[in-house]
């Protein structure tokens, strides 16, 4: 028979940090950027049905990396949420703050659980205002913290080389083209040199203040990606990336 | 302590239905689960009245008159009883005004989330069967006088045409050809309608047409409301083609029916059909 071995409470939070970790450092990256019309979000994913970016409610939208069924999850119950709060009150009422809140609450109580295995995902949650200063974008962790960020935010694989690919090119007020090329070529950036992603491989929707309709979510096609990105030269040879993650479980 | 995460029922996979996600979650939110003592109710809240829909060549046009009536008196002479559902369709409600506004919410709001959890529109049928369902959750008030009986139309992007549907206080659910109309007013509209109908009509004629039905609804239905001219109401309109659903602004439908009030000036009972025989004018 085995005993029983004391495990520090310090060392049991780190492994399962770790253990969340390394699930979301395998996937690719997802970057958020705020552009003057709202927000912007792109990843690397050549799947057409399996999203990473969805919208949420009128100016609210979500973008995750990780495992999918686990994101796919937390989407379709923030979906829920938004819309019952918005047919329970109105539709102003319905705040990226709140729902910021219960993922945190739900990412947070099942890490410190000691019977679930940790969600192995991140989250952006992004709502626009009505001028670029009302704009918010949260970041969540696999442990349930919230951070803001300010202008632009990177999570999932490479976040330290898109990060300072991102910090030393963005600046306030980019127009959505800049914004799209930006974005794109932080994806496409790492330390040994820029590659191109094809459109057809490219995830991005914005928020765009300027739509009429109330809802402001809007994916951009390959198409508009493409006159956007223009013609672009890869700086350096390399192999393509491994590919992503497969999907756990199809979209429900 | 309380579990301060998401309750299980948001995080279950399984439904793409608001209103069946709702049942499970939040059931009093939903009109269907109250309890009313018995009697009869119907007298205790507005009535909304009529609405027309038709179709013409690339898309449908519904309008709705702006009057709601409690007994003899007028509740309420601006009341909007035509609603986008979503994109591309629309729903104008007859019947109890309250009732029918929470269902018309309940409705955008179940075509929303599905559209979101699922990454595509529902089908105009699906979309057509999800009122009738909604609808059939309000027979027991509807069987005490509370009755809610929507007009639905839309666009088909698939058969790429207008479609119209109407619906019994039961829940059935009928699909129409051409034109229809719903509420009190709707016998003497249909009645309109026929006469001034054509196939080939353009949006702008289809417009006008289901104005004029409208006001000889509101010609001999005292709970139709015609144009307003001294306060400057006219009818909701909506329009729905392959580029989706827009309310036409005030000053278009202000025109339509200011050009109608100008010939009914010359002719009360509205303009007279081409032929009364039947056969195609020279």
């Amino acid at each position: 028979m085995s005993m029983p071995f004391y495990v520090s409470p310090e060392q049991l939070m780190k492994d399962r940090a770790d253990f969340a970790r390394k699930g979301i450092a395998k996937g690719r990256s997802v970057v958020a950027v705020q552009y003057a019309d709202g927000v912007l979000f792109a990843c690397e994913n050549p799947s057409r049905a399996l999203h990473k970016v969805s919208e949420i409610y009128d100016r609210i939208a979500f973008a995750a990396v990780g495992r999918s069924n686990e994101f796919e999850n937390l989407r379709i119950a923030g979906v829920r949420l938004a819309d019952m709060r918005g047919y329970a009150y109105d539709r102003r009422d319905v705040t990226a703050r709140a729902l910021a809140t219960a993922y945190a609450q739900t990412l947070g109580t099942i890490f410190s659980s000691g019977g679930e295995k940790p969600y192995e995902v991140e989250l952006f949650v992004a709502e626009i205002g009505d001028s670029a200063e009302d704009d918010q974008i949260y970041r969540l962790t696999y442990d349930g913290q919230v951070a803001d960020a300010q202008g632009y935010g990177v999570m999932g694989g490479a976040v330290d080389t898109v990060a300072s690919f991102l910090e030393t090119r963005f600046h306030e007020g980019l127009t959505l083209e800049e914004a799209v090329q930006l974005a794109v070529g932080a994806l496409g950036h790492s330390d040994s040199g820029d590659r191109v992603i094809q459109e057809a491989d490219l995830e991005v929707a914005v928020l765009d203040r300027t739509r009429l309709q109330p809802r402001k979510f809007r994916r951009l096609r390959p198409t508009d990606l493409q006159r956007m990105l223009g013609e672009r030269q890869p700086t350096s040879e390399e192999p393509p990336a491994p590919p992503d993650d497969p999907p756990l479980a199809p979209p429900t | 302590m309380t579990d301060p995460r998401l309750p299980a029922s948001f995080l279950r996979p399984g439904t793409s239905s608001f209103s069946d996600f709702l049942s499970e979650a939040a059931p009093d939110l939903l009109p269907s689960r109250r309890t009313v003592p018995h009697g009869q109710a119907a007298d205790l809240a507005p009535h909304a009245t009529t609405i027309v829909a038709a179709t013409y060549q690339g898309g449908v046009v519904m309008a709705g008159d702006r009057r709601a009536t409690m007994g003899n008196i007028i509740a309420q002479r601006d009341i909007e009883k035509v609603f986008p559902a979503d994109e591309y369709s629309c729903v104008g409600i007859a019947g109890t005004a309250g009732l029918a506004v929470e269902m018309v919410r309940l409705f955008q709001t179940e075509l929303e989330h599905y559209e979101k959890i699922e990454g595509t529109t529902l089908s105009m049928d699906g979309k057509a069967n999800r009122l009738a369902a909604l609808i059939r959750g309000n027979l027991g008030l509807a069987m005490q006088g509370l009755a809610v009986v929507p007009l639905f139309a839309g666009f088909d992007l698939v058969s790429e045409q207008g479609r119209i549907f109407s619906y019994d206080a039961t829940g059935g659910r009928y699909e129409e050809t051409a034109f229809h109309s719903v509420g009190s007013g709707s016998l003497f509209a249909r009645g309109a309608l026929k006469k001034l109908y054509r196939p080939d009509l353009s949006e702008r004629d289809a417009v006008t047409v289901v104005v004029q039905a409208l006001y000889d609804a509101a010609d001999d239905d005292s709970a139709t409301g015609g144009p307003d001219l001294t306060r400057r109401i006219f009818p909701v309109v909506q329009v729905i083609t392959a580029d989706g659903g827009r309310r036409l602004p005030e000053a278009e439908v202000a025109d339509v029916a200011d050009r109608m009030m100008a010939g009914r000036m010359i002719r009360p009972d509205g303009p007279a059909t081409a032929s009364v025989t039947g056969g195609e004018t020279p």
